[in-house]
């Protein structure tokens, strides 16, 4: 295939990802709206049988029965739903290779192909946590935010296949960009259990509860804090090679730092008397922001080196 | 160590006036988690605005520009440090308090790990049953042997009468100490190589050289402590300069590549040798590196004053105007012309071609047909004798642009110059030569003896991070032949519990294994 075609089908293959997304949303939607209730108890599972095997110990047990009888298609539709989260993510996965493969290097040279590898990101992390625990319930959040990525990329920062400047070849793309990329599709994660623990009552409700969306904020925090600070440590590597300074306060550099700062808080904040809980999670959605502006904003509002903007000096 | 442990109490007020009890008090509120906290906020808040103000290490030409147009805005913004945020007094005070915070909560957590990591294992409690996990079976296990196969397992294990107790994890600790050591360490770099590292900007064109000395540099950044003497005495040529650029498509005339061509002196003794610099690979001398960070069109030219003598021949770096053509703005002076100083203001164009309307504009960022639009030729004075500071790229100052005398100017401009053309002034006054391009680069050399050591601080707090992240503190115990410890056949009971706060789930795996292997043998698992 052409390179151009290779491009066209890359395209093709984001707006499938875009509305398989949008189905499995809906089928994680109707799940948790026809599924049982919550109770905003901590998951207690204090005491665990030595029986191994037993499969499904999931939110099912943290889970009361409310006055409404559920219907038994409840899960199923949740089921149905992560399979075609599944395939969302296999069209995402070929849209970022087949643009890849038609201009012939890694394919998060610009915003837009960022933003869909975050979105691939983002989605995996989801998936992958299925294979350990059931967290069916982030789904239609999950879903909702991949959907509305993958739309924002392809409406405002689309950006025809083609080459990148000079300073951007080179293999710290692979290494630094990456590391980006996968540690804002964990705190995306996080991010959205963030703001389901705030929107959330204290009480029964159809939303996850909040030690289940707790925990799997920290988690995905733990596991992407060192993600981003290897991602921060190679970005001043390369900006070492390619500028002559391995850290020189470019407004990128200072939003990544501020938001590597405001997780390091976060992580605090949760061994902080006193700040446990809601304002823990408040520091994590502050961190979180920050994100979203480095990712964003930064690009769009302020110009420095790493918009490429005008290199010259 | 439990979490509980980490939060020191309020500090309690000082009993009495002392200064002693006050400086205790304030070095122990300095030192709680919750001041750590609001700094590590302070220090986040601190440093917005050097995304959002203009920074003086970073663009000092928008700084300038500030100053010009809204001075009164400008002034305030440099009371507060604004224009150099993160040498500022206040960040500096900032993450001063933090990192004296910091060495305040390291070393008695450090003493603290020394005394745990040499204790033992604590002993089992009574009731293993109570434990968050917990397990039965009947067998013949004997005390050495769940050691033993608790060691295999590389938990620290004591033992005693009837029973084994086990711990793991120890790491996690060692990695949080060590992680908040190594952003000390980086801090101790990042200000060596402030102290102790320059930076420096010059432009050298095709066919020229550079050696490094600070008066050939046309901006030069040294840290405090650097003396002109300890420059590296290196010197190069620049043969050659060739750029690439996308010929087709969307992105036509973007830059694919470029490549500078030295030839290098490491010291004024040493053999030259050739050097392919480029973007991503600078040229690196005894830890001096040499980057490659611009490029741009020096046309080279020949005045020839009214009496005909050449009054300047040489190349002429040109501003870019706009980068996607590389279409340059080139200044020419000859204040050695007779009767009257000459200059001209000019335009340079890669790859001319003429447009509709009859201008001419470039086409593409390669050297594909090289003109030059001569915009004005003038004489009278520019100022260059004055003493005062000159720009290459301005013709004379504001106040002496005025006074200076048209020669040819707007309409009367003629078609743009290719290479070996030459426009002659009228009434004699001179000629102004196109006769070849050139090529500029512009380079920043940089010494910083804080980069290895910040590489190593960061790689480790890397490291050690993720390891105080996902390892967890556990313990086991295994209590044999019934609470009376008799040793003998009977049962079995094991306890364990983690001592870190939500990660219950994947110990519970853990624990499962542990059981598992300890029954290994036996019958059944109850
Ligand atoms: C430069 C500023 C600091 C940064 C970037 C930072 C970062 C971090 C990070 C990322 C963690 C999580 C690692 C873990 O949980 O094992 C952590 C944990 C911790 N930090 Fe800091 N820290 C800083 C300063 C301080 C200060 C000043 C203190 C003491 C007052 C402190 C005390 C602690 C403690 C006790 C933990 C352990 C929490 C736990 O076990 O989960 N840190 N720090």
């Amino acid at each position: 295939m052409s390179a151009d075609r290779l491009a066209e089908v890359s395209d093709l293959f984001v707006v499938a990802a875009v509305l398989l997304y949008l189905f499995s949303m809906v089928g994680f939607a109707l799940e948790l709206a026809f599924g049982r209730a919550r109770a905003d108890a901590p998951a207690a599972r204090a005491k665990v049988p030595v029986t191994v095997g037993g499969g499904d110990t999931g939110d099912a047990d943290a889970a009361v029965p409310a006055g409404v009888e559920s219907p038994s298609w409840a899960p199923k539709a949740g089921v149905a739903a992560l399979a075609l989260g599944w395939l969302g993510w296999a069209a995402n996965l070929a849209a970022i290779v087949t643009r890849g493969l038609s201009v012939d290097r890694w394919p998060w040279g610009n915003m837009y192909e960022f933003v869909v590898a975050i979105c691939f990101a983002a989605v995996t992390t989801f998936l992958a946590i299925q294979f350990r625990q059931n967290a069916r319930f982030l789904g239609a959040f999950v879903m909702v935010t991949a959907t509305l990525g993958l739309g924002f990329a392809v409406k405002v920062l689309y950006t025809a296949a083609g080459p990148v400047v000079p300073a951007l070849n080179s293999y710290w793309v692979a290494i630094h960009v990456t590391a980006a990329i996968l540690a804002s599709g964990l705190f995306i994660l996080a991010g959205v259990a963030g703001i389901l623990y705030l929107v959330r009552g204290d009480g029964l409700s159809r939303l996850p509860s909040r030690a289940d969306l707790e925990r799997v904020a920290h988690r995905v925090i733990v596991l992407a804090f060192p993600v981003w600070t290897f991602a921060v440590i190679a970005g001043a590597l390369w900006a070492d090679k390619a500028w002559g300074r391995y850290w020189g306060w470019d407004p990128k550099e200072v939003w990544a730092f501020i938001t590597w700062v405001a997780y390091a808080a976060y992580l605090h904040a949760r061994v902080t008397a006193g700040w446990r809980g809601r304002a823990a999670t408040i520091v994590q959605l502050i961190a979180f922001a920050c994100l979203l502006f480095n990712l964003i904003g930064v690009n769009i509002f302020i110009s420095g080196l790493h918009s490429y903007a005008d290199v010259s000096s | 160590m439990a979490v509980k442990e980490l939060e020191k109490e309020q500090a309690p007020r000082p009993a009495g006036f002392g200064a002693l009890g006050w400086a205790r008090w304030a070095w122990r509120t300095l030192t709680s988690m919750k001041t750590a906290l609001i700094l590590l906020f302070l220090f986040a808040l601190a440093s917005v605005p050097g995304s959002l103000v203009p920074q003086r290490g970073v663009e000092p030409d928008k700084v300038a520009r500030l100053f010009q147009q809204s001075p009164a805005l400008a002034e305030w913004y440099d009371r507060f440090q604004l224009f150099d945020v993160f040498t500022s007094v206040w960040f500096a005070a900032i993450y001063l308090l933090l990192f004296t915070s910091l060495v305040g909560c390291i070393i008695p957590r450090t003493a603290t790990y020394f005394r745990e990591v040499r204790r033992r294992p604590p002993a089992a409690p009574r009731n293993l049953a109570r434990l968050p996990h917990h397990a039965a079976f009947a067998g013949d296990l004997t005390v050495e042997e769940a050691a033993r196969r608790l060691r295999a397992r590389r938990f620290r294990v004591d033992t005693g009468d009837g029973w084994v107790a086990a711990e793991k994890g120890y790491l996690r600790e060692t990695g949080n100490l060590l992680f908040h050591i190594s952003l000390l360490g980086l801090l101790v770099a990042v200000g060596m190589g402030s102290l102790y590292g320059y930076r420096g900007n010059v432009l050298v064109v095709e066919g020229d050289g550079f050696a490094n000395t600070v008066a050939n540099y046309d901006r030069f950044i040294p840290g405090r402590e650097v003396s002109a003497e300890s420059l590296e005495p290196f010197s190069f040529e620049l043969k050659d300069f060739k750029a690439t650029y996308q010929v087709q498509g969307d992105k036509r005339g973007q830059e694919l590549d470029y490549s500078a061509y030295l030839r290098v002196n490491d010291s004024p003794t040493a053999p030259a040798r050739d050097y392919e610099l480029k973007v991503n690979e600078p040229l690196e001398i005894n830890g001096t590196q040499t980057y490659l960070i611009g490029h741009g069109y020096a046309p080279v030219f020949k005045v020839t004053d009214g009496q005909g003598q050449v009054a300047f021949d040489g190349p002429v770096p040109c501003l870019i105007e706009h980068k996607p053509t590389l279409t340059s703005g080139c200044v020419v002076k000859a204040p050695d012309a007779r009767p009257g100083q000459l200059g001209f203001l000019l335009r340079f164009l890669p790859t001319s071609v003429p447009l509709t309307d009859g201008t001419y504009a470039s086409a593409f960022p390669g050297e594909l047909q090289p003109e030059v639009q001569v915009l004005g030729a003038f004489t009278g004075d520019f100022g260059v004798r004055s003493g005062r500071p000159q720009s290459v790229y301005q013709l004379a100052p504001p106040d002496l642009m005025k006074k200076l005398k048209p020669l040819v100017m707007g309409t009367s401009v003629p078609k743009p110059l290719p290479v070996g053309q030459s426009l002659d002034l009228p009434k004699g006054a001179g000629k102004l030569e196109f006769t070849g391009v050139r090529e500029w680069i512009t380079l920043q050399v940089a010494y910083d003896p804080g980069r290895v050591p910040a590489l190593l601080a960061a790689a480790l707090a890397t490291v050690s991070i993720a390891a105080s992240l996902t390892i967890r503190r556990r313990r086991v115990w295994v209590r044999i032949g019934g609470k009376d410890g008799a040793g003998e056949k009977g049962t079995v009971e094991v306890g364990g519990l983690t001592r870190t706060e939500g990660s219950a789930a994947g110990f519970a795996e853990e624990f499962d294994d542990i059981v598992k292997v300890l029954s290994a043998g036996d019958k059944d698992v109850r």
